[in-house]
């Protein structure tokens, strides 16, 4: 480790963080929004990962001889972020696929054309509906 | 140990059990049941408590067994039993609705995993106010969270589809940003136990990781808060999602962030730190008032209702960080009275609405069009629920708009305290605006003839209704409580 500055890692979490949160803040198109949100969240699994090591740690296992060893806790507290992170993109997913069979589209210009679209349509029929009143 | 001294985690086992329950039995009403059952035990678990809490002091429960700071502790002080009272009765009340409404705006074969989801939603809520582990809050937001996207995307308009991707990108960016300022609180001490995390800080409070630390967990929370400028997320889901759903949510979801903003302010970076040498007291009280006067605004011009009182909560919600950003004792009291009575206010009016959405069909400005005279039961609580928005007295809006202005006063603040009346003025128009479509329109010629709703809906509006009115009335409990909480939370001994 040592011809690597200790900030190394740290590094690397930003650059993804920041990747992934361009990814989810440009991109039209929903699926790769959820990319790019799977992106920022991993990058936290880094951060987290990278804060329990030691310069010399083991594995932190009851063993002979061994005193120096990472902290085990951030790693339990990742194993649950891993799991959040994947039942987030489970359930976009889903609402993509769903959103698909509503829209016929997963890009977000398209789907919000189809609701100015709707909303024109009623407002249509309510001005309609109001000039029949008034006859 | 006797079942008694289980309860702090029977609160949150119990909805969170009957979750996978509801899919399992499969029939539209069986899951129902199990999940009002469940509802109602955990809101009397919830009212025993808050009599623990307030005979005992604060319960410490260690869960599984391991005495914290290794193990996860749930901790139920003052506030957390308040806050618990209210995330526990708002569902119950909302399940014994929710049967009518449900039926006639979910598909058949979603209904028992609507209700699955529903409980999912209730436990992690409940969870978030239980818990006294910071990481704890991360999963239990994450529960509720996820649960609420699916709840939302169940909508009937295909809209409250990609109104529940916005929130689900929304969510997971404010989530993520908790998750990381834990991270950087656990760098620096070592501990997840909030407790543990309030004696260590203050030693390496000077460090920019605890100050960095700070910035996410604060914008993260005021993301899930849909503290404006945060709350683009908001009016959307609130709008197409169910009836049922809107109200639970809009009564307790953003409730419990509150309580999630306190706890962490108050009770793990401590007031000095949070909002006197930050300057996090400016910061909200310009955003609070900023979320009050624009959502208020922005309201007026909603034709549809359920999105104008979903603008009308960003509104609202700006009470109480405004409450927040007085760094005093009034102000917290503001804060958590409004945080109680505006779960009143919200769960009746979303209600009523979806019992006009029940017999009516919508709930535009339009549908409300001499519903006065069609369904008077319903638009006379809708009433005295606007009017309990506005702060009118006797009811319960008017006690938390009376500690605001006091708090702003007691600090020299008046055009504070100008701009919160203004707040209630604007208000007072798109309340009015309901009223004078439901009683000054005639009936619109040739529409269906429609009856009361049911009275399984009118029942739980109508004690909403009376809870905004008796605790407007019998000030004794609510605001002793809230005087309490806020002593304990400022480390005031009470």
């Amino acid at each position: 480790m040592s011809f690597l500055p200790g900030i190394f890692n740290y590094l690397v979490v930003v650059f993804l963080m920041m990747a992934g949160f361009y990814v989810v803040i440009a991109q039209g198109n929903l699926v790769k929004k959820l990319v790019g949100l799977g992106l920022f969240q991993t990058s936290v699994f880094i951060l987290y990962i990278t804060m329990g090591n030691l310069a010399g740690g083991q594995a932190p296992i009851v063993a002979e001889g061994l005193t120096l060893y990472s902290s085990p806790l951030p790693h339990v507290l990742i194993l649950t972020a891993i799991v959040v992170g994947v039942a987030t993109t489970a359930v976009g997913l889903a609402l993509v696929v769903r959103i698909h069979e509503a829209y016929g589209s997963v890009e977000e210009d398209e789907i919000h054309a189809e609701d100015l679209a709707d909303d024109k349509a009623m407002s249509d029929a309510d001005s309609a509906d109001k000039a029949r009143d008034g006859e | 140990m006797s079942l008694w001294d289980h309860l702090p985690v029977l609160v949150v086992i119990v909805p969170l059990l009957a979750g996978p329950l509801c899919v399992l039995v499969e029939r539209p009403l069986a899951a129902w049941g199990v999940a009002l059952v469940a509802a109602w035990l955990s809101f009397a678990a919830a009212i025993v408590l808050a009599m623990q809490v307030a005979d005992t002091g604060t319960i410490s429960y260690e869960l599984g067994g391991w005495a914290p700071p290794w193990g996860i502790e749930y901790r139920i002080d003052t506030l957390g039993s308040y806050v618990l009272l209210i995330v526990t009765a708002i569902p119950a009340l909302v399940l014994v609705a929710a049967k009518e409404s449900v039926v006639s705006e979910v598909p058949e074969p979603l209904i028992a995993r609507f209700y699955g989801a529903f409980m999912l939603a209730f436990a992690g809520l409940a969870g978030i106010v239980a818990t006294g582990d910071a990481f704890n809050v991360f999963v239990f937001l994450e529960i509720s969270s996820l649960s609420s996207y699916a709840l939302i995307s169940m909508g009937k308009d295909r809209r409250a589809l990609t109104s529940a991707f916005e929130y689900l990108v929304m969510g997971t960016i404010g989530a993520t940003f908790i998750l990381i300022g834990i991270g950087f609180l656990y760098m620096m001490t070592g501990t997840l136990n909030m407790q543990d995390l309030a004696a260590r800080l203050p030693a390496v409070s000077d460090t920019r990781t605890v100050r960095a630390g700070f910035a996410f967990l604060t914008v993260g929370i005021g993301l899930k808060l849909a503290m404006f400028p945060l709350h683009l997320w908001l009016p959307n889901a609130y709008a197409y999602a169910p009836s049922a759903v809107t109200a639970f949510l809009a009564a307790t979801a953003t409730k419990v962030a509150v309580y999630a903003l306190l706890r962490f302010l108050f009770g793990v970076f401590g007031f000095e730190f949070a909002l006197l040498e930050m300057p996090f007291d400016d910061i909200l009280m310009i955003l609070g008032l900023a979320g009050i006067l624009t959502a208020s605004l922005v309201a007026v011009f909603q034709e549809d209702i359920k999105r104008m009182l979903a603008y009308s909560s960003v509104a609202q919600i700006g009470y109480m960080v405004l409450g927040i950003s007085l760094a005093s004792t009034t102000g917290v009291i503001a804060t958590t009275l409004h945080l109680f009575n505006h779960a009143l206010m919200k769960g009746a009016l979303f209600l009523a609405l979806g019992a006009v959405m029940y017999r009516i069909g919508g709930v535009s400005l339009r549908d409300f069009a001499g519903l006065g005279r069609r369904m008077p039961w319903t638009m006379a609580a809708i009433v005295i629920g606007g009017l309990s928005l506005i702060g009118v007295p006797p009811t319960a809006g008017f006690i938390t708009k009376w500690y605001l202005v006091l708090g702003t006063v007691e600090q020299g603040l008046w055009p504070v305290a100008v701009l919160v009346l203004i707040g209630s003025l604007l208000a007072l128009l798109y309340v009015w605006k309901l009223v004078e479509a439901a009683y000054f329109e005639p009936v619109p010629k040739g529409a269906a003839t429609v009856r009361e709703a049911p009275w399984s809906m009118l029942l739980p509006i109508w004690l909403l209704v009376g809870a905004n009115i008796y605790f407007g009335i019998h000030t004794e409990v609510t605001v002793g409580l809230a005087t309490q909480a806020a002593n304990e939370l400022m480390g005031l001994q009470p």
